[in-house]
């Protein structure tokens, strides 16, 4: 699909860090709450700080980078703007 | 706070941030929409593999219906779940992919890595700077 999502790895860690930390802040708080729990013998079974599973961290990494390139994918596909384009006279004003 | 109103809180303030802190206003582009529906398809997907097979469990005291033992699988539709989950992981999802999706855009905006576009190749001889 030609995404060009991995070309701009900068803006993708600075789009998915902040996602990363939010979300498994969140998770810190549910799982010391008890709203959800995991199968010990089905994860890795390594536990972060905060009682966090390694394999939830890689989650919160997972699905932001898959829905940037689900974006980025349908962009192509469709040709819908998504408000950052290249040319836009409002973020490229004619000098 | 249960989950149901984390999962809420957590939607309202990622609708917060895209349409009135970043001005990125996705929920009202059709791209965004697109790309959720797709989203939304695979979260079902992997929900029921992760719920159903009950690798990660949820409470019934924090959540809609559940009434289920965590100690049973929980019912496929119905009784606050969908896909097995909780309706509220759908919820969770939205803020998720609304958020990183606001940041993204947002970045673009502000003219980090706006180029190489998506789309094909640009026609004419590669500089350094493409592909």
């Amino acid at each position: 699909m030609r995404t060009r999502v991995y070309r701009r790895w900068v803006r993708l860690v600075f789009s998915v860090l902040p996602t990363v930390v939010v979300f498994t802040l969140w998770d810190v708080y549910a799982i010391n709450q008890g709203h959800w729990s995991f199968d010990a013998n089905l994860t890795t079974g390594i536990i972060l700080p905060g009682q966090v599973p390694l394999d939830e961290v890689l989650f919160f990494i997972a699905i932001p980078i898959c829905a940037i390139l689900t974006l980025e994918a349908v962009r192509s596909a469709t040709g819908l703007p998504a408000g950052d384009e290249v040319g836009d006279s409002q973020l490229d004003p004619p000098s | 706070m249960t989950y149901t109103a984390l999962a809420l809180l957590g939607v309202l303030l990622a609708a917060i941030l895209d349409m009135l802190i970043l001005r990125t206003r996705l929920l009202t582009r059709r791209v965004f929409w697109i790309s959720y529906a797709i989203i939304l398809f695979f979260q079902l997907v992997s929900n029921a593999v992760l719920t159903g097979f009950r690798i990660v469990r949820y409470s019934g005291d924090f959540i809609l219906g559940s009434s289920t033992p965590t100690n049973q699988a929980p019912p496929f539709l119905g009784d606050g779940r969908i896909a097995f989950a909780p309706f509220e992981d759908l919820l969770f999802g939205f803020a998720l992919v609304l958020l990183t999706l606001a940041l993204w855009v947002a970045w673009g905006r502000a003219g980090v890595q706006r180029s190489p576009a998506a789309g094909p190749p640009r026609l004419g001889p590669r500089r350094s700077s493409d592909s």
